[in-house]
Order: structure tokens, then C-alpha cells, then sequence
């Protein structure tokens, strides 16, 4: 292990160059944050990500942001166990009828000022699983949302961006 | 019984001439049986139960000859005979299917609801499509009595990033008594959307039943597609389609290698695994347009030929793999703190995994030697050279060490495949015969054996399909694994299971 260890003193990070905050999520945010919550906030941001019915495949690449090329925690979020510490929901898929009451309350135990960003295609509107009885829809059916993030599912480096443009709104 | 073959149980039968490759017989009441007592006497494994309108549907593997075949039976009575009652595994699929269609398992031990929880609009989507009036109930745990028992209530929004169940302990200080899980959180009703989809629309639905496994699952439409129309499949699709199947093995393996060490608080290991998998899917976006290969596989072939980079990207990767890996399991090998908490932890009987016809990793590492790509096998798997490694530990260090033989396996395989791919199209046209027609896949995920049963209608739309994921015959397990282990070592068990609640829950 100490090898190991060692070897990585000397190599060069893989970590990727920060990417500029997404355009199109600095235009779907800026109407939204005020300077009162970017002052509570400090430099930091908790996320508590929530599946509200994906396929899993959010799920991976929202696993993806912790790995040593896009190095999540660098930029102050980290994610975190409940939603009592969370500033922001991380909330994917489409929102099934069985999961419904579960974002809500999740959403409810959540202290303001809080975000919320709806991940995929799927948290938008549904995306293929839009439509049936199943389904309640997109996140915005049930919570309020802050940001899309859109893909299906989205690359680290599109979660990056979006999550970046939130940094920048909330610093002001 | 074990006198009878299943060939000649299913030829008592009427059979359906439409259905291929195996055959499907509309059964008697006896013949349904003979089949229930064949399965728990262990003479057969249960592959898939499902069900439609009027009639329930049994598929059945016998291991020892690797025939297979479905048993259909019709119930006019709205009923029929449970499975369950003589053979667990099939429980949480009747009460699925009395759920979803409305046909009552006469019999089953376990008459609560599983995928409905009192929250769609409607009940028996599939059946009688009834509005709901009722407000949903309190789902009825069951019970666990005695001196000091305590219970902990987990999920359905657990503390990782990881998707929504419940799992309701029972403990007697730190030793867990009993376990129940409580899945159906994201059920999305994907078998009625794909009722009457195109297969276009199919393939992607099917594709995202498990994130984790969509070549898999793409692969087993597509299998049971060109199965149903005879529809042949140019070599080289094969081939690339195979080359697929092993990156997201291997991504995956890769993953859930490290995270099983993370969740002993061994976080250098699941760093680096973390970094490989990215390599893979890095390399996966680079030579097919998708990080997880997402509709990269379709009815017909493959969307896309490997670039003309693309050799040398993935033998890169294989390199990369060769370098990186020995070390990480030297360390996990030399780490005895590590082994602790694996060794001997969440132990499986095999006897329960051959009940349960449990697949996958979890299976192999309980003795039961079973993978679709051997048994019954599909192109080009039977031309390339690999061995089905077995444990009989059972533990989560078992299924550490398997998950690691079988990424060995899989870039040897990468390596092969990249040397032999036959030159040609890679996709053909599927054929229509303008006639209604059914089929069945069996496919090895990197989870286990993932199954797809299909009927196409005339307009070569999709008129049933039911993708049944392999998770459906390891969840059970799980409560059996925790069973005598502390709670501190559930995310050890859970992680080393790393069964999918979207496949389950479709």
C-alpha cells in the first residue's frame, strides 16, 4: 500500500481543467437566487442526491463526479447522508407514483435556502418513461426546480457545468 | 420425479408454433403440476413467471441438459395455481402478477401486494385497469418476536447515491434477526409502455430497464427480436456486440470491486478502481458515441462500426488495465484488516442459490456454475475461449475474488475479440413476416442472466414483452446473506450483491 501511496506523490493528477459554468444553466438560474441565500451559504454547497425513479444510469455518472478526473469536492460541494445537512437535491428520473411522497418529504426535511436540480432527460419531463400510470412526470411535477441539467444520461462534464453555474450564482 | 425430460413435460402440451427458439406449450392444470413439482424438487430451475391477460406464462431451465421452454397456462377463472407455494422462488413474481394483471396465485403462502403500493391511479394495469378509490394501506412487515428486538427502518431514500427500497431490520443488539426488504419505489410500468411500441421505442425502453446492464438488456431484445422474425445477424454484429458486453462487465466489476472495499472504509481502493472504470468509459464513448453505450445495440446489429481508431483506443485500455491492476489486488490481497471484514461475511448456502436459481457472480461464487453465455450460449461466445471460474466460499470476499477473475477474463476476451472480428456489415435489415410471432433470449449481464420474452403483432409492433432482470432471484438471497451478521457489515452484503431495484422493479 505504502508503493502505492508513493507512486501517486509523483504522478500528475488526472483531475480534468474546470469546465465554464453552462451558459444555458446560468440563464435558467440567474432570475432565481438572492443575495440573502448566497450570503448564508458561505463557499460551500451539500448535495443530497435523490432517485425518484431512474434507471440507475444518473446514478453512475452522478458517482462518476467523485472520481479522480472530475474531483467533485475541489469546488466546495460534497455530497452528503441526509437532507437535513443539504443545500441542494440532486433529484433524478422520472417521478414515480411509488416514490412521489418520498421527494416530497425528502424536499420538506431540506432547510432553506435550498436548490433544486433535476438531472436527465427523465427529470425534465420523464423522457421515455413519460406517459402510463406509473409515472408522475418530471420533478417539477412534484417539488420546485432550480435547474435541468439534460442528457440521458448527463456526462460528468455536463453535471459539472451546471453544478458550476449554481457555484457562481449563489457566490454572486 | 427426474423421469421426465422438460422436452417431453412441454410436448404433452399445445404447442405454440410461433415461438422460437424454444419451444412454448399451452398447458393443462396438470401438466402446470408436474412442472411446480419438478421445479422444487430441483429436477428444473425457474427462469421467468409473468402474466397477461387470461393466461400465465412459466419459463424453465433444465440445467443438466440446457433445454429450456415456456409453459402457458390459460385462466379463465381469473386464477391459477401458485408456484410460490411449493417453490419460494416464484412468490414475489405472483404477487407481481397478481398486482399487474389481476390473476390470483391460488395458494401462495404471501398474499400482500409487491409492486403496488396503493400510489397508481389505477389497479391491474394489465388486467381489469380498474380506478383506484382507496386510500393506499400500511404494507404489513412481517413479524419477528422475542426478548430485546429492536427494529431499524432504512431507506426508501437511502444515505449514498444509490436507488430507492426499504429494508426493515429487526436486531438483537448488533446481530440482525431478520431482514425484509420492501422494493417496488421505482417501479415506472415499463412492461405496459412497451405494450404497443415500436421497435425502435422498444429497444430504448428495454435499454434503460438497469442502466448498469442496457448492453445487456439491448442485446437480449434484440436476441429475442431476431429470434422471433429469423432474422439472421451479420458475424461481425456479433462480435462487436460481444466486444460491448465485456467493457460494461468490466465497468462495472470494476466499480463494485472498489466500492465493496469503500464501504469497509478502504477508500484507496475504490479511488483507483473508480479511476479504471472511468478509463472504460471513456474508451466506450470514444469508439461508440456513449459512455455507457447506451442504444448502441439494436434488432438487426449494432448501430455503429468500431471506429478506425478504435483497436488501438481499446487495446490501450487493456494495457492501462494490465499495468494498474496487479497492484490494487496485491493490496487487496495483503490487506488483512480489509479481509476481515469480507471474509466470512455474508455467507450464502449454495443450497438456496440452486433453489433460487441465483445468476450471476453471486451464483458462481456459491457453487452453481451457471452463465447464459455458455448455457444455452449465443454467437460469438462459442468460438472464443473461456473458462465459467467457480467458488464455493459464498462470502463477500468470494464475491471480491470472482468479480476479479472475471475481469481478468473479460480483457482477455476485449483482446480476443479485437483480434478475430470478422470483417462485413454490421447490422442487417430484420426480417417481417407480416405475421404475429414470439421470442425469448437468455443473455449473461454482468449482474447474471438477464431474460426477454417477446411477442411481436402483425405490424411487427411490440404487442407483450417482459424483461425479467436477474436481481428478481438474488434480492431474496440477500435477506438470507445478512441473516447472524451485524449491521455495520449490511453495506458489505448489499454492495457485494449489488442487485439492481430498476431491473426488479421495472
Amino acid at each position: 500500500m505504502r508503493k502505492l501511496l508513493f507512486q501517486n506523490l509523483w504522478r500528475l493528477p488526472l483531475t480534468v481543467a474546470a469546465p465554464a459554468p453552462s451558459e444555458h444553466a446560468l440563464a435558467e438560474l440567474g432570475a432565481k437566487v438572492d443575495q440573502a441565500a448566497r450570503r448564508r451559504l458561505g463557499r460551500s454547497l451539500a448535495i443530497r442526491e435523490v432517485d425518484a425513479g431512474s434507471c440507475n444510469g444518473c446514478e453512475l455518472e452522478i458517482h462518476a463526479l467523485n472520481n479522480a478526473f472530475y474531483d467533485l469536492e475541489r469546488f466546495g460541494f460534497h455530497v452528503v447522508a441526509s437532507p437535513r445537512h443539504a443545500d441542494v437535491l440532486l433529484v433524478t428520473g422520472p417521478v414515480t407514483a411509488n416514490m412521489r411522497e418520498a421527494l416530497e418529504r425528502t424536499y420538506a426535511a431540506t432547510p432553506d435556502p435550498k436548490w433544486v436540480v433535476a438531472v436527465g432527460d427523465c427529470g425534465r419531463d420523464g423522457g421515455v418513461f413519460a406517459g402510463g400510470y406509473a409515472c408522475v412526470g418530471g420533478v417539477a411535477e412534484v417539488v420546485p426546480v432550480d435547474l435541468h441539467v439534460p442528457g440521458c444520461p448527463p456526462s460528468p462534464m455536463q453535471l459539472l457545468e451546471g453544478l458550476l453555474a449554481l457555484l457562481q450564482v449563489q457566490r454572486g | 420425479m427426474g423421469v421426465h425430460s422438460l422436452r417431453a413435460v412441454l410436448d404433452v402440451g399445445q404447442s405454440v408454433a410461433e415461438h422460437r427458439p424454444w419451444s412454448r406449450a399451452i398447458v393443462t392444470p396438470e401438466i402446470w403440476h408436474l412442472l411446480v413439482e419438478g421445479l422444487a424438487g430441483r429436477t428444473w430451475t425457474l427462469l421467468g413467471l409473468w402474466g397477461e391477460t387470461g393466461m400465465v406464462h412459466l419459463a424453465v431451465l433444465e440445467e443438466t441438459t440446457g433445454s429450456m421452454g415456456v409453459a402457458s397456462l390459460p385462466c379463465p377463472d381469473g386464477q391459477f395455481p401458485s408456484v410460490g407455494r411449493l417453490h419460494p422462488p416464484a412468490q414475489r413474481l405472483e404477487r407481481t402478477i397478481a398486482d399487474l394483471v389481476g390473476l390470483q396465485p391460488v395458494g401462495n403462502p404471501d398474499p400482500r401486494p409487491w409492486l403496488d403500493h396503493g400510489r397508481w391511479p389505477i389497479s391491474q394495469p394489465f388486467g381489469a385497469a380498474m380506478p383506484r378509490t382507496e386510500l393506499p394501506s400500511p404494507y404489513s412487515f412481517l413479524p419477528a418476536e422475542g426478548e430485546s428486538l429492536h427494529q431499524i427502518p432504512v431507506g426508501p431514500v437511502h444515505a449514498g447515491i444509490i436507488e430507492p427500497g426499504h429494508f426493515r431490520f429487526t436486531a438483537n443488539g448488533e446481530a440482525v434477526v431478520r431482514l425484509e426488504e420492501r422494493l417496488g419505489y421505482v417501479h415506472k410500468g415499463i412492461e405496459s409502455l412497451l405494450d404497443g411500441a415500436t421497435l425502435e421505442r422498444a429497444a430504448r425502453l428495454v435499454g434503460r430497464v438497469s442502466g448498469d446492464s442496457t448492453v445487456a438488456y439491448a442485446l437480449a431484445f434484440a436476441r429475442a427480436v431476431e429470434a422471433a422474425t429469423e432474422t439472421d445477424v451479420p458475424a461481425r454484429a456479433h462480435w462487436l456486440r460481444a466486444l460491448m458486453a465485456e467493457l460494461e462487465r468490466l465497468a462495472n466489476h470494476c466499480g463494485d470491486i472498489g466500492a465493496i472495499c469503500n464501504d469497509a472504509a478502504f477508500a484507496l481502493m475504490h479511488a483507483h478502481c473508480a479511476v479504471l472504470r472511468e478509463r472504460v468509459l471513456r474508451a466506450s464513448a470514444a469508439c461508440f458515441g456513449h459512455r455507457l453505450l447506451m442504444d448502441c445495440v439494436i434488432p438487426g446489429g449494432v448501430v455503429a462500426d468500431l471506429p478506425a481508431d478504435g483497436i488501438n483506443v481499446l487495446r490501450a485500455l487493456v494495457a492501462e488495465f494490465r499495468r494498474q491492476l496487479p497492484p490494487l489486488v496485491d493490496l487487496y490481497d495483503n490487506t488483512a484488516s480489509l479481509q476481515d471484514r469480507t471474509v466470512g461475511t455474508g455467507f450464502v448456502r449454495p443450497s438456496l442459490i440452486r433453489q433460487f436459481g441465483c445468476g450471476g457472480v453471486i451464483g458462481r461464487a456459491g457453487s452453481r456454475a451457471f452463465d447464459a453465455r455458455r448455457q444455452p450460449g449465443y454467437p460469438p461466445y462459442e468460438q472464443l475461449e473461456f473458462a465459467t471460474p467457480v467458488r464455493t466460499d459464498s462470502d463477500v470476499n468470494g464475491r471480491v475474488w470472482l468479480r476479479i477473475t472475471e475481469v481478468h477474463q473479460s480483457l482477455k476476451l476485449v483482446e480476443e475479440i479485437l483480434e478475430r472480428l470478422p470483417p462485413g456489415p454490421a447490422r442487417g435489415e430484420l426480417r417481417r413476416s407480416g405475421q404475429i410471432c414470439e421470442g425469448m433470449a437468455l443473455v449473461e449481464g454482468f449482474r447474471g442472466d438477464i431474460l426477454v420474452w417477446l411477442r411481436l403483432a402483425a405490424d411487427g409492433t411490440v404487442a407483450r414483452c417482459h424483461p425479467r432482470d436477474p436481481s428478481w432471484f438474488q434480492w431474496p438471497l440477500l435477506e438470507a446473506a445478512i441473516e447472524n451478521n451485524i449491521v455495520a457489515d449490511f453495506p458489505l452484503c448489499n454492495k457485494s450483491f449489488n442487485c439492481s431495484y430498476s431491473g426488479h422493479d421495472l
